[in-house]
């Protein structure tokens, strides 16, 4: 059955709008996607109807909000194939979850000489945490270079390993490149040298739906439910039971203790030991509800026909004079950043925007990368399955306004 | 109503007057938008307290290349810490900037505002 995008825009109220008296056509779905009228009903309904604290009450409207809440979290478990649930912790988003990691994980376990790689088209929030680390313990940062497609070099990454590497990070999805990473290869790399993975899925999630943690075998996956058709405010880290077990806690507070006493606290077991203080309930129901809507309309269907889009979007600015792609990697999911000659990102931004169109432009949280190609800056269009070939079309004829404006 | 991009600004972005360096400024000074990424610095030579030639040299957006053109040419003949105001900078530029980028249009001028906070003369007592 072909991919009914017409009716898939009908689940996504906001898109039913004109923007500068324009039809919206929102391609920025990097930066967050929109959410389904499922997931919006679904935070309303909570509040209207079961809302509480969870795992605290002994009554009734207690309960129905830890049920819901902890039914989220199988379903969080289901959609990434992790084995257990309590391999699931909520979290504020993707930041949050690196951070974790790098405090209640790598903060131990990290020595002065020791190395942390990440790749060169690393998102700041995949540098800094692991700055901070580094600098605290006395440790480098190591980065895994990429070619002029935007791709990994496997023998690259091969060289930098060595005695001295104690931590992996990197992105499964590149949000400025679309590069889709290696994961399996550079996990398995990784452990026969015993060092431990952490996965960037911010990107992932969105793009390619299908997710295997087991399959992958890392160590640690981290993504935002704002960038899964989700609510902001609420993310998720999985990582192995073994290793959540052995972590200690990076924030004190309720719900993650088992008993406290002046003297001595004992810590809860996880997931809940890393979830201190009141939860993001609503962000997990609506989190829930955003992953239901993604097994509703089939994941398989949708990123085969973002696929298409990609394609379609990628021939077509082609065609365009004066616009370069950056990133055309072999195995791309979409998003696509490109620059157009003798126009700063910034204003093919203001004038897209006055057409209608939502883009992404500026160094898209990537600094170090926009140095790799030379840039400071990109203007970045990001599909997402409720986009169309009509949409791509206004993208180029925004661009051609562009040239016009400045020729 | 104004159009987004324009006549002026974009004849001050297509030729950038005053795009360049001076040989002794008394006041250089480079702002940089680390949301964007732009940067654009301005120098000032003055003759006593008075403003005799104006440069500017930069990397940004249209807005920003023409706000620092235009600057360049209002601030010659005041006097070291006369203002130009943000209104007057950004009217001068005769475009419907939208808010998102009124700071681009402001960039060139807070560069200024921050060579003149930091200018020190130097005290001319060889001759
Ligand atoms: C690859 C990547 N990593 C991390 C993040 C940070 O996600 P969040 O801001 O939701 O914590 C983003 C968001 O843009 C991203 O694209």
């Amino acid at each position: 059955m072909p991919f009914d995008v017409s009716r898939i825009r009908e689940d996504f109220p906001i898109l039913r709008q004109r923007v500068h008296d324009r039809p919206l056509v929102y391609l920025d779905n990097a930066a967050t996607t929109q959410r389904p009228a499922s997931v919006i009903a679904a935070i309303s309904n909570y509040y209207s109807a079961d809302n509480s604290n969870v795992h605290r009450g002994v009554h009734d409207l207690s309960e129905r909000a830890t049920r819901s809440y902890e039914e989220a979290r199988v379903k969080v478990q289901r959609f990434l194939h992790a084995r257990d649930p309590r391999e699931i912790v909520f979290v504020r988003g993707t930041t949050e979850a690196i951070n974790l990691v790098a405090q209640s994980y790598c903060r131990r376990l990290i020595q002065s000489g020791d190395e942390i790689l990440v790749s060169a088209m690393e998102h700041h929030s995949n540098i800094v945490p692991w700055q901070m680390i580094s600098e605290e313990r006395g440790a480098a940062l190591r980065v895994i270079p990429i070619n002029d497609q935007g791709e990994i070099n496997l023998d690259d990454f091969d060289k930098l390993l060595s005695d001295r590497t104690r931590f992996v990070s990197v992105p499964h999805v590149s949000h400025v490149l679309g590069t889709v990473n290696p994961i399996k290869e550079i996990v398995e790399m990784a452990h026969r040298r015993n060092v431990a993975v952490l996965v960037d899925g911010a990107q992932s999630a969105p793009h390619l739906l299908e997710i295997d943690v087991s399959d992958l075998d890392c160590d640690f996956y981290a993504f935002s439910g704002h960038k899964l058709y989700g609510p902001t405010g609420i993310g998720v880290l999985y990582g192995k039971s073994h290793l959540f077990e052995s972590m200690i806690p990076y924030q004190g507070g309720g719900d993650m203790i088992s008993s406290v006493s002046f003297e001595k606290t004992i810590y809860n077991a996880p997931p809940y030991k890393f979830e201190a203080g009141t939860p993001n309930i609503a962000g997990v129901i609506g989190l829930g509800a955003a992953i239901d809507y993604l097994k509703l309309i089939g994941s398989e269907a949708a990123t085969a026909y973002e696929q298409e889009l990609l394609s379609y979007a990628m021939s077509s600015l082609s065609e365009v004079r004066g616009v370069r792609v950056v990133g055309t990697a072999a195995k791309k999911a979409a998003v696509i950043s490109f620059v157009v000659e003798n126009v700063h990102p910034h204003d093919v931004g203001t004038i897209l925007d006055l057409e209608g169109i939502a883009v992404r432009t500026g160094h898209c949280c990537a600094e170090p990368l926009m140095r790799r190609f030379g840039l400071t800056a990109v203007t970045r269009a990001s599909i997402a399955f409720y986009n169309t070939k009509n949409e791509i079309d206004s993208l180029i004829s925004g661009l051609a306004r562009v040239r016009e404006t400045f020729n | 109503m104004p159009r987004l991009y324009s006549d002026i600004l974009l004849d001050h972005f297509r030729k950038p007057r005053n795009q360049g360096s001076l040989s002794a400024p008394a006041i250089s000074y480079e702002e940089f938008n680390p949301l964007c990424g732009d940067r654009i610095r301005i120098e000032v030579e003055l003759s006593g307290d008075v403003i005799s030639a104006a440069r500017f040299q930069g990397d940004g957006c249209a807005i920003s290349i023409a706000a620092a053109s235009m600057l360049t040419e209002m601030i010659v003949g005041l006097r070291i810490g006369d203002d130009v105001s943000n209104d007057d900078l950004v009217s001068a530029l005769r475009s419907d900037i939208p808010p998102a980028r009124k700071k681009c249009a402001l960039l060139p001028l807070e560069a200024l505002r921050a060579g003149f906070e930091r200018y020190r003369p130097r005290h001319s007592g060889r001759k």
